[in-house]
């Protein structure tokens, strides 16, 4: 703690938050499936038959158990994205994060949701809505949605 | 599906802080004070005469939590029926509709709401980040500004709006906001400075987006009998709903389409008798964070058909003077206490139909609508009229 | 499906949030906590109406709502209400456990006053006993400018 001087004073102090957090069960398949076969998984509502990404135990519409595992592939199409490049404080790093970043929603074959994710391409100027992205994997996966490293556009 | 109260409510009184990007000349329970005299002042009552209080605040912004806890010596609800309410974005409007249930209950005659926050004292964007999905969207979240920019490339891609047509939001809002002396930001703008803005993401420009605020606001909500004797415009409340989404940023359309907006809408026109609101409506307070989504809004609202929220801007029907003004106080684009601010449109709306305006009041006010918005794109929309 | 529950392995996530605060004490605190670092006195300030001295103090009477405007000095020295030894470790604790926590009622206060208790073993540890303040040699205006009760 620490007290800035003057006749108003300011206390200033850093707080650590440390969280351990279950993923669940339907998190836990499909960063397993990213690590041990670098596929993206989505899941379907037996009922409206949407099929989700990310995976989630039940469909929000029809309030019913999803059941069906579906292979996603990993290109699809840049649904939004934008190019953040104002300077903020990472709060899961306590630094700032790096930038120019890209970041944006990818429609993957198959899916009704979208997937949110680092985008990139050659000059992230030249990132349109409508471009075929590629996921890019980590060389060594660990399980978690990072395996990704972002999905980069494919550019002729 | 949510129903008129058949007890009648009213909002009484309002109370503002002049808000600020630093108050550093009080603590948190200081500011929450000068709100709540403000509004006793307003309503001419004392402290004793209110039953309960419901406060609230998006709590990880100043790292102190527990509000309706440690605020009771500013607040006044010492020994008195209290609740917190906090609900990220909407909290304000949420605030509100509890202070509306609270009453319309029949189990209380006069319910204090407060809403407030002190952003200067932690970091916003990292706390908004603590709302984003720990496994799948905290590592890529940059906070609000991020989110808007995300989807606002959606929005202009499929509907041709421009930066231009966002920009004159921002120049109306700000301009509106000469006319408030509570707003934090009062700007005479043109649009080529909005356009020539710093970018903070694309494209989103610093102009483009609301500021962050420290400030409070405070109402009273009372049963008929006692809005009668305490005001004698009081704004009665026709109708309140509340809607939620799925989880994900991905799971929605967000700007191209905020159906929860639209949903909360349709009802609460619904309840209220409501047919055109371009026509129905006098005034609204619309809560935009940032200048692409009043625009947008302004569609799932229906004051517009989808896609023509830019033709709205360039009609002028929504500037001071037009057909339906929005956001006569400035709206976020001028102020931006997240706990306070979707209460400060209801306050605003109130104070609309009170005839309270001053230098904002639009002339003719009859109905009002005041909409809220939270961070998973969750929205609140309250109708307040000045007939029962 | 049952069988991809089989063979799954719950996967839990470690983060560490971390994120810096600037709290504004505001006009009473501030003073209070200036009078403590620069003058080693300690402030209270009295009710108009309830004439309650609170210490710490503040702006506004949770009981009656007045406006606080009135101060007073109050002792260095009090009486230990209540107490207790805390045993275990935590991430936000002042000093490493075994320590003492009481609420002393200094002298011309009328509300306790939560902070630690030394120079004492557990065993002399009594409600009612006297206690004096111990301030810091350098001190920063914040409540560890005290660095703890002793018995007088």
């Amino acid at each position: 703690m620490s007290e800035k001087g003057g006749s108003l004073l300011v206390a200033e102090f850093e707080a650590n938050f440390p969280y351990d957090y279950s993923a669940g069960r339907f998190a836990s398949y499909f960063f397993k499936q990213l690590k041990d076969k670098k596929q993206i998984t989505g899941i379907r509502c037996p009922k409206c038959q949407r099929v989700f990404v990310p995976p989630r135990p039940a469909c929000g519409y029809c309030f019913v158990g999803n059941t069906e595992w579906v292979p996603l592939g990993d290109e699809g199409t840049l649904w939004a994205y934008t190019i953040v490049q104002f300077p903020f404080l990472d709060p899961m790093t306590g630094q700032e994060r790096p930038i120019p970043y890209g970041y944006g929603y990818i429609e993957l074959e198959g899916a009704s949701t979208r997937l949110q994710h680092f985008v990139t391409a050659s000059d992230l100027n030249k990132l349109r809505i409508g471009m075929r992205m590629k996921a890019v994997f980590r060389e060594e996966r660990k399980g978690d949605l990072a395996d990704i490293l972002y999905f980069k556009a494919i550019e002729k | 599906m949510a129903r008129r109260s058949k007890r009648n409510v009213a909002i009484v009184a309002t109370g503002q802080t002049d808000h600020r990007s630093k108050r550093p000349d009080v603590n948190i329970v200081e500011m929450i004070n000068e709100a709540v005299r403000r509004c006793l002042a307003d309503a001419n009552m004392t402290m004793e005469e209110i039953d309960g209080i419901v406060i609230g605040n998006m709590e990880h912004f100043e790292g102190i939590f527990f509000t309706e806890m440690w605020s009771v010596d500013g607040a006044g609800s010492f020994l008195k029926h209290g609740m917190k309410i906090t609900t990220g974005g909407t909290t304000g409007t949420s605030l509100a509709l509890g202070g509306y249930y609270h009453v319309a209950s029949g189990l209380f005659d006069t319910v204090m709401t407060i809403g407030w926050e002190k952003q200067s004292e932690g970091e916003t964007t990292a706390g908004l980040i603590f709302q984003a999905d720990p496994l799948w969207e905290r590592a890529t979240m940059s906070g609000a500004i991020g989110s808007f920019a995300a989807s606002a490339t959606s929005y202009m891609h499929k509907y041709g709006i421009t930066e231009e047509q966002a920009a004159k939001v921002a120049v109306k809002n700000r301009r509106n906001a000469l006319n408030n002396p509570h707003a934090h930001l009062k700007l005479d703008l043109t649009v080529d400075q909005v356009l020539k803005s710093k970018m903070l993401a694309y494209p989103i420009k610093m102009l483009d987006m609301c500021p962050t605020s420290d400030g409070a606001c405070a109402m009273i909500f009372a049963s008929e009998e006692r809005a009668k004797k305490i005001c004698s415009n009081p704004a009665w409340v026709i109708a309140g709903v509340t809607r939620h989404d799925q989880p994900f940023g991905g799971d929605l359309e967000m700007l191209l389409n905020l159906r929860t907006l639209r949903s909360a809408t349709e009802e609460a026109y619904q309840i209220a008798g409501i047919k055109e609101p371009l026509r129905d409506l006098d005034v609204v307070e619309l809560y935009e964070p940032c200048t692409f989504a009043e625009l947008s809004w302004s569609e799932a609202a229906r004051f517009c058909g989808p896609g023509e929220g830019g033709k709205l801007i360039d009609s002028g029907a929504t500037q001071m003077g037009g057909q339906m003004p929005i956001n006569p106080s400035g709206g976020v684009l001028s102020t931006n206490c997240i706990g306070a601010t979707a209460m400060i449109r209801v306050a605003e709306a109130a104070i609309q139909v009170m005839g309270k305006g001053g230098k904002r009041q639009v002339p003719n006010v009859n109905r009002a609508m005041a909409t809220g918005f939270g961070g998973s794109w969750w929205s609140d929309v309250i109708i307040l009229s000045r007939t029962t | 499906m049952d069988k991809w529950l089989q063979e799954l392995e719950p996967i839990v996530v470690h983060q560490e949030l971390k994120v810096p605060y600037r709290y504004s004490m505001g006009a009473a605190a501030s003073k209070f906590f200036i009078e403590m670092r620069d003058q080693k006195r300690i402030l209270g300030i009295r009710c108009p109406k309830c004439s309650v001295v609170f210490v710490p103090p503040r702006s506004s009477c949770g009981r009656c709502f007045s406006p606080l405007e009135e101060w007073v000095e109050v002792s260095d020295r009090g009486t230990l209400q209540t107490y207790t030894i805390v045993h275990y470790p935590t991430a936000v604790q002042p000093i490493p456990p075994p320590f003492i926590y009481g609420v002393i009622k200094l002298d011309g206060a009328d509300t306790g006053l939560g902070h630690l208790v030394s120079e004492t073993n557990f065993e002399s540890l009594r409600i009612g006993m006297r206690v004096q303040a111990v301030f810091k040699e350098e001190r920063a205006g914040n409540m560890l400018d005290i660095k703890y009760f002793k018995p007088i």
